[in-house]
């Protein structure tokens, strides 16, 4: 199998430097083509399809994307399993984040501070944002003045991203006079917003 | 050409630098309105190119804005496209240029002869237009910018909003597409002379022929293609009240864009132009080729008019006597399922 490094290429690069190394690989063989957006898994997937090789993608991180192809006669010879496919256009889909402390994952605190922070910066560099994202119990402290995520929130906002905080939350720690982003919620639109989303995610 | 006195590529020039029109819909729709002006015709909730504000019965300004990153190394030539490019939003309302102000963004450190170069192509497309560059506002940036904020005159009474074309009305484009993927090609070395002479010839063309002699027909709506492609700008056209046909065989185009795109010398852009309206759109047996052509972002690109089609026909040869490479691409349709369909040639 040959691997082709086309992160921090731009379109159409990673395909260039794909077929260069399928030309060079000189007959049916394995190419993974590694790239740091899901538009160029795109297009790499449109040239596999239309030259009737079997692909597979799958998305590692924020910024890692790897597509696998199988060049040459016809794909099947293994059965290989596909991983997770990240072709479809996630756009239109309603997903819903839910940021229920100021925490991410239990056992340390500290940690967990970090951890939030990180995936709040994350969220606004993906190209599929989630259509709303729910603050509740401690993590009503991340829409609320001396948030360390504040500016990450508001550029969700600015980018279209629907953002909630719990009332009773913010009545709760005294911080209704602090929010700083988005609108205040009640638990009925909490409950109506997680039914009707299409997936929520909590990290 | 020195090496210095050439640009040096951004990640994606031109209109193809644009923000998907995914995202930028989400931000759009979630903006504060305030109260509308009565005076504003056009720009409150529609999609459309520019602003329109009436002054009084018969004279309304058509205002507008556009910049980007090069997608040419020469900049004498990339200041050309990002004028005509800027100043064909005016033209697709069916207005006349009066005022241009320059959009500039400039590393300091740069030479000086490049953003001057840059500055001569605008202002002698400016000058074409039969507009006054009238000033200008610089900024220092990491990367080369440059673009127009331009100003013009339309008759309220005759000027074309993009989502006004009628069922039963034929689309005329006026350009060839295509100028995406050949100044993609062209970035990678891939490029043939013709073709890039064919690109720069498209993108350096005013829309003001084309736009003064559709005022004489009886069209019904106009919008210029540019970022978007075709495809995503006809749907904006259509805006969810109508449906269209195109027929690939009449589409204008770079013959060797095609080849470029079964090459798969493909942009970023038009995987997100397809993205965005691939689920309208049916494709009835058309080459992947031609459906990558149809999504490809056009910088400075061609006007897509809606006509009255008892004179399309002679808009058409009215067009292309004026040395334009225009043709009838399709037609609108009473609204249905499938919004846009692209068949690969015009029904006998």
């Amino acid at each position: 199998m040959i691997t082709v490094d086309a992160r921090g290429d731009a379109c159409p690069i990673p395909v260039v430097k794909t077929k260069n190394a399928i030309k060079e690989m000189g007959g049916p063989g394995e190419v993974r083509t590694l790239v740091d957006n899901e538009i160029a898994v795109q297009n790499l997937t449109k040239m596999a399809d239309q030259k009737g090789w079997k692909v597979s993608s799958r998305k590692i991180d924020e910024d890692n994307y790897e597509v696998t192809m199988t060049v040459g006669e016809t794909a099947g010879a293994e059965a290989e399993e596909a991983p997770e496919v990240c072709q479809p256009d996630a756009r239109t889909r309603k997903t819903v984040v839910v940021i229920a402390s100021d925490c991410m994952g239990q056992g340390n605190d500290d940690l967990g501070h970090v951890l939030i922070k990180s995936f709040l910066y994350s969220l606004t560099q993906q190209d599929v944002l989630p259509a709303t994202i729910l603050f509740y119990n401690t993590g009503a402290r991340l829409t609320c003045e001396g948030s360390p995520v504040l500016e990450d929130v508001k550029s969700l906002e600015a980018l279209g991203v629907e953002i909630l905080t719990c009332g009773t939350c913010l009545d709760f720690q005294h911080l209704k006079e602090k929010l700083q982003v988005g609108g205040v919620t009640n638990m009925y639109e909490i409950a109506e917003k997680m039914l009707k989303a299409d997936h929520v995610i909590r990290p | 050409m020195s090496e210095n006195k050439e640009l040096v590529f951004c990640r994606g020039g031109g209109c193809t630098a644009k923000l998907g029109p995914g995202i930028l819909e989400r931000v759009l729709s979630r903006l504060p309105k305030g109260e509308r002006d009565p005076h504003l015709l056009i720009g409150y909730d529609s999609h459309d190119d520019a602003a329109v504000y009436q002054i009084s019965d018969n004279l309304a300004v058509v205002q507008t804005l556009d910049f980007f990153p090069p997608m040419l190394d020469d900049p004498y030539t990339f200041g050309k496209v990002a004028a005509a490019n800027a100043l064909s939003d005016i033209y697709a309302m069916g207005g006349d240029v009066k005022t241009a102000l320059n959009i500039v963004c400039f590393p300091e450190k740069m030479d000086l002869n490049i953003l001057g170069a840059i500055m001569q192509g605008g202002a002698e497309k400016v000058q074409e237009a039969g507009g006054t560059l009238a000033g200008g506002h610089s900024i220092q940036d990491s990367e080369v910018k440059y673009g127009l904020s331009v100003m013009g005159f339309v008759d309220p009474h005759h000027m074309y909003a993009n989502n006004t074309g009628q069922a039963g009305d034929v689309l005329i484009l006026t350009k060839k597409l295509g100028v995406g993927l050949v100044c993609t090609a062209n970035r990678v070395g891939e490029a043939s002379k013709e073709a890039m002479t064919q690109a720069v010839d498209s993108m350096t063309t005013l829309n003001r022929t084309a736009s003064e002699i559709m005022r004489r027909y009886p069209v019904h709506a106009c919008t210029d293609v540019t970022g978007f492609g075709l495809l995503a700008h006809l749907h904006e056209m259509l805006d969810g009240k109508l449906a269209a046909e195109i027929y690939a065989d009449q589409v204008p185009r770079i013959p060797e864009a095609l080849e470029y795109a079964d090459a798969f010398l493909l942009t970023a852009a038009a995987q997100r132009n397809r993205n965005h309206v691939g689920k309208q759109v049916r494709f009835a047996d058309v080459p992947f080729a031609m459906e990558e052509l149809l999504y490809d972002p056009q910088t400075s690109g061609g006007l897509l008019m809606a006509v009255q089609k008892e004179e399309a026909e002679a808009l058409v040869r009215e067009l292309q006597a004026a040395g334009l490479p225009a043709q009838a691409v399709g037609v609108l349709k009473a609204a249905a399922d499938t919004e846009i369909t692209v068949y690969p040639a015009k029904p006998r």
